[in-house]
C-alpha cells in the first residue's frame, strides 16, 4: 500500500513571511505525505506554521503577505503551486476540502444549512436540483445528523456547535474529495462533542478512503485519531513517525518536551492537608439570567443552581464542566463581577453575595481573578507598571510603595522588573498571563480565582504558568478557585474538584477519589470523552495497549 | 523619579505616534494631506480675515453696486455695493466657528452622556429615550423655534445645530462603552476596586477617542451646511452678519442677472465642507480600519 501514489505530497515547501517578521519563513523546507486511507496529524504550538501549511495546500494564503517560494505540493501527482487560481478553485471542494476551527464563523449565518452543502454541488457538478437534494440528504445522513429532511432548513444559529461542525464536514465531503484538511476542527468544541466529531472523522475516512490532514495542538487528540504524526516547530518539521512509536519513544528533544508537558489524567499525589480554615464558601448560590425584560418577559436561564462550595486556605478547588455548565458564572459571582440572584458568599465571616457596591469596595481586595484571554486582560494603552500599581493605589498605597511592589512582583512571576515600562503588546501570551497573576497578587488577596487561566496557552507555556500558580498558592497560602474545562489540568492542580453540569454541582469531592471512581453519569461521560485517556503522556509507555491498538 | 520616567516614556511614545501618523498620512493616506491642507488654509483665512480681505465687508457703496468680478472687486459686489470677496472671506469665520463649535460641543456632551448611559444601566433606559426624543426633532424646526424665542444670533444657531447632533454621538459612545466594559481588563479594574469615574476615564474613554474624532468631522461638515441653510431661509445668523448663507440669501433676488453673488460663497462652502469630509474619511481609514470597512 505504501507504494501507491500518496494523496498529498509536500516536497521541500517554503513559505516566506513579510519583511519585518521574527523569522524569514513561515514554513521552511517542509516535506511529508498523506497516504490514502490515512490520518496524518500535524502537531505544533502556536506559530509553528502548521496552519500556514494547511492553508498553502488549499491555496488560501493571504495574498502578498505569505508566498510559497520553493518546493512542490502534489495532490494526486499534480503540483498545486503551478495551477492558476481558476484551476485551484475547481480542485477545492472537488478533490480537496477543508474544515475549520470555528464552525459558527465558517458557516454563513444568513443561509440555511442544507443550502450551504448544496452550494458545493451547484458550483462543481451538473446535477439536477433533485439529484442535488438527494445528495445533500445523503451526506447529512453520513455525518450522523438527526432528521436531515428537517435540519437542512435550519440556520446555523439554530444548531449546536457539534451540529454545525457536522454540517461543515458534510459540505466538505459532498464531492467525495480525496483529501480532507481539518484545521483544529474540535478545538472550539466541548470534550463530549469533540469525542463524537473525532469518531465521525475517523469513520468517514475509513468508509470513503479519504486521506486526512489533521492539524492540532492536542496530543490527546493525536493519540485518539492519528495514524502518523508530523511534529512542527517554528516552521520546520522536527519529527515524523507512526503515532504509537512517536508517542512512546520520541526522538527529538522538542517532541519529548511537548509530550511531557501534557498534564496527566492521573491526579498528582497531594498530602491530605490538616483541615485548614475555610476562607471562602458559598451557600446555595443562585444566578438567574434574563427574566425582567422591559416590555416582554425574557427567557430565564438558571446558570447556577444552589451551588455550595468551600475553599480552604492553601487549597485549590477546581470547578470542571463544559461550556454553559455555569462554572464561569460561579467564578464571576464570587468575584462579584455579576450579582448573584440569591444565596450567600462568605469570605471568612463576611457575606458579600448581596452587598451593595458601596459596601463591597473594601472587600474587593480580598478576591482577585485571572482571566482566560491574556490578550484582552491588560489595557493595551497602559504600561505594565501602571496596570500593576492601579489596584494597590486604589487602596491607599503610596505611589512609591506601589511601584516598588510592582517590581518585586515582576521578579516573583519570573519577569524582568525593568520591563514595567513596556506595553502589553511587547509580551507573549504566557508572559502576559504572568503579569495578570502579578496584578492579582499586588492586591494581597486571600482568594485567587483562575478562570480558564491557562486554556489559551500552548502546552509548554501552560505547564509553566500552572507551576507558577501552584508556587504562589503555596507561598502566600492562598485559597485558589480554578475554573477549567480540562480534566488533565484539574488533575494536576486541584485538591478538590466540583463537576458542574447545567448550573448544578453534580459531583464534589477530593480530586484523587473523584478521578479514581467517578460516581455521577455525567462525570463518567466526561472521563470517557477525554482525548487520549489511555495514554500516559511523558512516561513514554502505554497504559492500555489493547485499546490503543484497536484504534 | 518614576514619575518622570513615566512621563518621558509617554511623551516619547506620543511623539513617535504623531510622527508615524504624519508619515502614514501623506504616504498611505493622501486624503488626510489634501483635506487637512485645505482646512488649514480655510482656518488661516478666517483668523487673518482683516489682512486677507481687501475691503470692509459691511461698508455700503451704492455707486459700485452689482459690479461683475474684476480687478477692483475680485468677486464683484452685491446690490449694496459691498465687496463680495471680503464678505466671503469674513464668512469663513462664521462657518468655521459654527462648524467647529457644533462639533466640539456635541462631542463633549455626547461623550459625557454616552459614558454614563453605557456604564450605568439604570440611567441608560431613561437617557436613551430622551435621546430618541431629541433625534425626532427636525434641526430646522428647532432652529426656527429658538430664533423666534431668543432672537437670531450665532449662539442660538450653534445651539440649534448642536442639539440634534448630540444623540448621534451618544449612540456611538454608548455602543463603544458597552463593548469595552465587557473587556477583561475593565473587569480586572472592577475587581481591583477602581472607582467608577476612574474606570471610565482610564480604561473606557481612550477607546472612544479615535471614532469620536472621525464623528466630529462629520458633525462639523453637516453643521456648516446647516448653518448656511438656516441663514439662507432666514432662521440663522442675523442678516447684518456676512455669513455664506446670508450672502447667498441676499443674492437670490438678483440670481438671474448677477449669479456671482451666489456662486462665490457657494463655492467656498462646498470646498470647506469637502475638505472636512475628505479629512474625516482619511482619519477614519487611519484611526479605525475596522469601522472604515463597515461604512
Amino acid at each position: 500500500m505504501s507504494n501507491e501514489q500518496p494523496v498529498l505530497e509536500l516536497e521541500g515547501l517554503s513559505v516566506t513571511l513579510p519583511a519585518g517578521a521574527d523569522r524569514p519563513y513561515a514554513v521552511e523546507d517542509v516535506s511529508f505525505a498523506v497516504r490514502k486511507q490515512e490520518i496524518l496529524c500535524v502537531v505544533g504550538e502556536s506559530g509553528s506554521g502548521k496552519s500556514v501549511t494547511a492553508h498553502t495546500v488549499m491555496g488560501l494564503l493571504p495574498r502578498k503577505q505569505l508566498t510559497p517560494v520553493r518546493g512542490a505540493i502534489r495532490l494526486l501527482g499534480e503540483n498545486l503551486l503551478e495551477k492558476t487560481p481558476q484551476q485551484l478553485r475547481d480542485l477545492r471542494g472537488a478533490r480537496m476540502s477543508m474544515i475549520f476551527q470555528e464552525p459558527m464563523t465558517a458557516l454563513n449565518p444568513v443561509h440555511r444549512a442544507g443550502d450551504q452543502i448544496e452550494e458545493v454541488l451547484r458550483i462543481h457538478t451538473d446535477l439536477s436540483e433533485k439529484q442535488r437534494l438527494a445528495r445533500v440528504l445523503e451526506v447529512m445522513d453520513a455525518v450522523r445528523l438527526p432528521d436531515p429532511q428537517k435540519m437542512r432548513h435550519s440556520y446555523p444559529h439554530q444548531l449546536s456547535g457539534g451540529q454545525r461542525q457536522r454540517i461543515m464536514i458534510a459540505a466538505a465531503l459532498a464531492l467525495e474529495p480525496a483529501l480532507l484538511i481539518a484545521d483544529e476542527p474540535t478545538t472550539a468544541l466541548d470534550v463530549t462533542t469533540q469525542a463524537q466529531i473525532l469518531k465521525l472523522i475517523k469513520d468517514i475516512q475509513r468508509e470513503h478512503d479519504t486521506g486526512v490532514l489533521f492539524i492540532t495542538h492536542d496530543f490527546g487528540v493525536v493519540a485518539d485519531i492519528a495514524d502518523r504524526v508530523v511534529v512542527m516547530q517554528t516552521g520546520k518539521v522536527v519529527e515524523e513517525g507512526p503515532t504509537e512509536r512517536l508517542l512512546k519513544s520520541p526522538q527529538h528533544a522538542y517532541t519529548r518536551m511537548l509530550i511531557s508537558a501534557v498534564p496527566s489524567l492521573t491526579p498528582r499525589h497531594r498530602e491530605e492537608p490538616a483541615r485548614s480554615q475555610v476562607v471562602l464558601s458559598t451557600r446555595n448560590l443562585n444566578k438567574i439570567y434574563g427574566g425582567g425584560g422591559f416590555f416582554q418577559k425574557a427567557r430565564e436561564v438558571h446558570a447556577a443552581k444552589d451551588v455550595t462550595l468551600d475553599i480552604r486556605r492553601g487549597e485549590t478547588l477546581g470547578i470542571v464542566g463544559e461550556s454553559g455548565s455555569g462554572k464561569s458564572t460561579v467564578a464571576r459571582c464570587i468575584v462579584r463581577l455579576i450579582d448573584p440572584s440569591g444565596g450567600q458568599i462568605f469570605i471568612d465571616d463576611d457575606d458579600i453575595a448581596l452587598l451593595p457596591t458601596r459596601l463591597l469596595r473594601r472587600h474587593r481586595r480580598r478576591v482577585q481573578i485571572v482571566f482566560q484571554d491574556p490578550y484582552r486582560s491588560l489595557n493595551p494603552r497602559l504600561t505594565i507598571g501602571k496596570s500593576l500599581v492601579e489596584g494597590p493605589m486604589n487602596f491607599g498605597l503610596s505611589r512609591k510603595a506601589a511601584w516598588e511592589r510592582a517590581r518585586d512582583l515582576m521578579n516573583l512571576v519570573g519577569l524582568d522588573p525593568k520591563a514595567v515600562d513596556r506595553f502589553p503588546h511587547q509580551f507573549s501570551g504566557g508572559q502576559r498571563q504572568r503579569i495578570c497573576i502579578a496584578r492579582a497578587l499586588a492586591m494581597e488577596p486571600e482568594v485567587l480565582v483562575a478562570d480558564e487561566a491557562v486554556s489559551a496557552l500552548d502546552v509548554s507555556v501552560q505547564a509553566q504558568v500552572l507551576e507558577l500558580l501552584d508556587e504562589v498558592r503555596a507561598k502566600f497560602d492562598l485559597a485558589m478557585l480554578f475554573i477549567t474545562h480540562d480534566l488533565r489540568v484539574a488533575a494536576q492542580v486541584c485538591d478538590s474538584v466540583a463537576v458542574m453540569h447545567r448550573g448544578v454541582v453534580v459531583e464534589y469531592g477530593r480530586t484523587a477519589a473523584l478521578f479514581a471512581d467517578p460516581q455521577h453519569a455525567y462525570t463518567k461521560s466526561l472521563f470517557e470523552a477525554a482525548p487520549g485517556r489511555d495514554w500516559a503522556f511523558g512516561e513514554f509507555e502505554e497504559l492500555s495497549a489493547a485499546q490503543a491498538g484497536a484504534t | 523619579m518614576t514619575l518622570s520616567v513615566e512621563r518621558d516614556s509617554f511623551a516619547g511614545s506620543f511623539r513617535a505616534n504623531v510622527a508615524a501618523l504624519r508619515r502614514q498620512a501623506f504616504q498611505r493616506y493622501p486624503t488626510i494631506g489634501i483635506g487637512g491642507s485645505l482646512l488649514i488654509l480655510m482656518i488661516f483665512v478666517a483668523v487673518f480675515a482683516p489682512v486677507v480681505a481687501t475691503d470692509d465687508p459691511i461698508a455700503l457703496n451704492p455707486i459700485e453696486r452689482l459690479q461683475p468680478p474684476g480687478t477692483d472687486h475680485w468677486f464683484g459686489t452685491d446690490m449694496f455695493g459691498r465687496d463680495l470677496y471680503s464678505r466671503t472671506v469674513y464668512g469663513t469665520r462664521i462657518s468655521l466657528i459654527v462648524g467647529l463649535s457644533a462639533a466640539g460641543l456635541s462631542v463633549l456632551f455626547g461623550l459625557i452622556i454616552g459614558l454614563i448611559a453605557g456604564y450605568i444601566r439604570l440611567l441608560d433606559a431613561i437617557l436613551m429615550r430622551v435621546m430618541d426624543g431629541l433625534m425626532a426633532i427636525p434641526g430646522i424646526l428647532l432652529a426656527i423655534a429658538l430664533v423666534s424665542l431668543s432672537g437670531a444670533s450665532l449662539v442660538t444657531v450653534t445651539i440649534a445645530i448642536t442639539i440634534p447632533e448630540i444623540p448621534r454621538v451618544v449612540r456611538l459612545v454608548r455602543a463603544i462603552v458597552l463593548s469595552v466594559r465587557e473587556e477583561p481588563y475593565v473587569e480586572a479594574a472592577v475587581s481591583m476596586g477602581t472607582p467608577l469615574p476612574k474606570i471610565l476615564l482610564r480604561h473606557v474613554l481612550p477607546n472612544t477617542v479615535p471614532p469620536l474624532i472621525v464623528q466630529a468631522t462629520y458633525v462639523c461638515a453637516s453643521a456648516m451646511l446647516l448653518e448656511a441653510l438656516l441663514s439662507f431661509v432666514g432662521a440663522g445668523t442675523p442678516p447684518e452678519v456676512p455669513s455664506w448663507g446670508n450672502i447667498m440669501a441676499e443674492g437670490r433676488a438678483f440670481f438671474q442677472i448677477t449669479p456671482w453673488i451666489i456662486f462665490f460663497p457657494g463655492i467656498a462652502l462646498a470646498v470647506t465642507v469637502l475638505a472636512v469630509n475628505i479629512l474625516g474619511d482619511g482619519l477614519r481609514d487611519t484611526l479605525d480600519p475596522r469601522i472604515a470597512k463597515k461604512m
